[in-house]
């Protein structure tokens, strides 16, 4: 066991991938001398030399078109987007091309592409820096989703990312990355699954589910809530697709409720997908519909106001007092869920 | 614009009066005029920078010529009896389509579209694997590592950039392949098109990027997509060379071609070739070609047919006698005939079949999927085994 940063996790797995195997190659804008503008690739360049860790052109089609053609030879391409608000002009290379050619070949052309993206707010940048984009590529087939939360799933994460033969986006919350934590770095990749969602804290009263920059302020919002006597099951779902909904479904049926809490936008995101696959396999188990704790509808905001749209250990409280049937910032307003007692 | 407005705008960037490009700039500039080795009378003219492909070689190629006319009209027939969906034809481009795959050795990489179907026949593709992404049976019916042929491209450029890669990892893994990567006129205003030139050029890759110009983009002709000189001038942008070349002549495609292709596999990075030709019949037979071009713009065209050309200069050269004629027809027949009976047998498609290969293995909410459909495709059976109609019964319920 060795404590270190988020960001350095990152770098310990991406070297044992490369110490372990030849064909994986490093690719992005400024990753080499720099190390990439949050250092993640720090000497990676220096130790592999530049053909495997390639500074390429600045141009994010560019980069994932190529990583297509060389996972065609055989080749496992780790993309560096350099900021989540950046990855868009790749877009039509990821989902087109990167998601569909394993598809379209009936598995003759695999695509073992990680796709790496510093995600999410709450580092004060401009416009373009502190976006959430998941659900974008959670809802095209044929890409694997994950997101991961803390040093230990960074450092294991990233490897079995790059291992797998499917492609991977591999999100990663920016915000964290100088957060310490234990790492085991002989921790065995292939006897865990990236799959599978991990429960934090366990609890009886309400399912928690989030992933990423918040698993660490949901589980504050566990202890803050036990200390009013309400028991919360804390999940990080760690892979946004496919979903764990087995981890999930087992803890709803035990705790009749259930918060989902992400910094991306409310409509269309991966919340509304969690509350309705949940509300169809487990209805007669709710004691109140599910609630989405999230950013708002709106164009991520200036970073002066940035945490008023981020969901925050007292905004996910207030989700958990509705679906406790509590009074709630909801509570008086016109068609909000009436508060227990009112209700039957 | 006129084309020839734009051919004039590069005579005049090509000499003095565009003032003193450095030589080494200078050397990346196509040639002023399309490269021609055979005018479309048949007659040699000679360009000393491309000798003539010798009489064998040329004479190969004219055979696989005649079977790419034959696949096209084939294909066209089978689209009219519906047995395919579409066919967008090469008609008129069938020299390009033959050179594109003749000049490629078998270690090397194509990068067809899905205009590009007699390419990549010629590369020997299974005729009836090529066809299956047009007769909607999976959407792409060959493994691209068996002949080395990328699946066809159906967005336009988006193949470039594999191509590029492709490339990298030939040089990263120290082959001598070279890939040849196709593209048209339209293309060449996309994003990816760019970003594979620069990057090709700025990773010194083996990529030989082979536009066919045939004038339009469905219906929207190239004084639309460009006001560039040409679309081999922009090669230089990019720090690469470009030429262009006459797209119905097989003997300048072949000396062009080859030599793009003998650069780029002695390390001479990537390059440019444009070929000037023009597409016969409509964007596919879903489009109506009389509403935006005339029936006398493609009769000037007619007289430049690729296979008339070659075959009067062949048989003025005595390359060409009855009993090959005869034996390319044939040839071109069989092909022909093994398409049709291959699209006149019925495939059986499987349905579950939906489900394989989304990812390398089945996700539980694919397999859950998977046995909703089951479900549906079992009642449906059982309906038909009852002598009702199992949607109706569906309907009812």
């Amino acid at each position: 066991m060795s404590t270190m940063t988020f960001g350095r996790a990152i770098n310990a797995g991406l070297r044992r991938a490369m110490d372990n195997d030849p064909k994986v190659v490093l690719m992005g804008e400024d990753i080499g001398k720099l190390g990439g503008v949050f250092r993640i690739t720090d000497g990676l360049q220096k130790d592999f030399g530049p053909h495997r860790v390639l500074d390429s052109p600045l141009a994010e089609a560019g980069i994932m078109g190529t990583a297509v053609g060389m996972a065609y030879r055989g080749y496992r391409p780790v993309v560096e987007i350099q900021f989540d608000g950046f990855i868009y002009p790749a877009f039509d290379q990821i989902v087109c091309q990167v998601a569909k050619l394993h598809y379209r070949t009936q598995g003759a052309v695999k695509m073992p592409i990680t796709i790496r993206v510093p995600f999410g707010g709450g580092i004060g940048s401009p416009e373009h820096h502190s976006e959430s984009p998941e659900a974008y590529f959670t809802h095209t087939s044929g890409l694997r989703v994950v997101s991961v939360s803390n040093p230990q799933d960074a450092y294991t994460m990233i490897q079995q990312a790059i291992a797998s033969d499917d492609p991977v986006l591999y999100f990663e919350p920016k915000r964290r990355y100088h957060v310490k934590g234990e790492v085991d770095e002989a921790a065995d990749p292939a006897s865990s699954d990236m799959g599978a969602a991990r429960v934090v804290t366990e609890g009886t009263d309400v399912t928690l589910v989030t992933y990423g920059p918040l698993v660490p302020t949901a589980r504050d919002a566990a202890v803050a809530a036990s200390d009013d006597g309400t028991s919360i099951e804390v999940i990080d779902l760690r892979s946004l697709a496919p979903i764990d909904f087995a981890t999930v479904e087992a803890s709803v049926r035990k705790t009749g409720r259930l918060v989902v809490t992400h910094e991306a936008a409310q409509s269309g995101g991966l919340g509304a997908e969690i509350a309705a696959s949940i509300t169809e396999r487990c209805f007669d188990y709710l004691e109140h519909a599910p609630v989405r704790i999230t950013g708002f509808d709106i164009p991520y905001p200036y970073s002066k106001l940035e945490f008023h749209h981020l969901p925050d250990l007292d905004r996910i409280l207030d989700g958990v007092d509705r679906v406790m049937r509590r009074p709630n910032s909801l509570s008086g307003l016109e068609g909000a869920p009436t508060p227990q007692g009112a209700a039957q | 614009m006129s084309t020839a407005t734009n051919e004039g705008r590069g005579r005049r960037m090509g000499g003095a009066a565009g003032g003193t490009p450095s030589t080494a700039a200078h050397a990346l500039l196509p040639s002023p005029e399309p490269v021609q080795l055979v005018d479309p009378e048949g007659h040699p003219h000679p360009d000393d920078r491309y000798p003539l492909p010798d009489g064998d070689r040329l004479l190969g190629a004219y055979g696989r010529l005649i079977a790419g006319r034959r696949i096209n009209d084939q294909a066209n027939a089978l689209v009219r009896q519906g047995r395919l969906a579409v066919y967008p034809s090469s008609h008129g481009q069938e020299a390009c389509q033959v050179a594109a795959a003749v000049v490629l050795g078998d270690e090397d990489w194509l990068f067809p579209t899905y205009r590009d179907t007699v390419a990549v026949i010629t590369r020997g593709v299974d005729p009836l694997e090529v066809l299956t992404l047009l007769r909607g049976d999976w959407h792409a019916g060959y493994d691209p590592h068996e002949h080395r042929v990328a699946t066809q491209a159906t967005p336009l450029a988006t193949q470039l950039l594999h191509a590029v890669g492709v490339a990298h990892a030939a040089k990263l893994r120290g082959e001598s392949t070279v890939v040849l990567a196709m593209c048209g006129d339209g293309a060449t205003s996309e994003g990816d098109f760019h970003e594979a030139l620069n990057f090709a050029a700025v990773f010194h890759v083996p990529v030989v990027f082979f536009v066919q110009n045939n004038e339009f983009a469905i219906s929207v002709p190239l004084k639309n997509q460009t006001v560039a000189p040409s679309l081999a001038h922009k090669a230089i942008g990019y720090g690469m060379p470009g030429e262009r070349v006459d797209g119905n002549d097989l003997a300048a495609l072949l000396a062009v071609l080859g030599a793009a292709v003998d650069r780029a596999r002695d390390g001479g990075g990537p390059s440019l070739v444009e070929a000037h030709t023009y597409r016969m019949q409509a964007h596919t037979n879903a489009d109506d070609a009389t509403r935006y071009r005339s029936a006398d713009d493609v009769e000037r065209w007619v007289l430049k047919d690729p296979i008339l050309r070659m075959r009067t200069y062949l048989k003025t050269l005595d390359l060409l006698t009855e009993e090959s004629e005869q034996a390319f027809a044939a040839d071109a027949d069989a092909t022909a005939a093994v398409i049709r009976k291959g699209l006149n047998t019925e495939v059986e498609v499987n349905p579950t079949e939906l489900f394989e290969y989304v990812y390398t293995e089945k996700t539980s909410q694919l397999r859950e999927q998977a046995a909703l459909l089951r479900e549906e495709l079992a009642r449906d059976a059982d309906a038909a085994a009852a002598g009702t109609d199992g949607s109706m019964e569906g309907d009812q319920r």
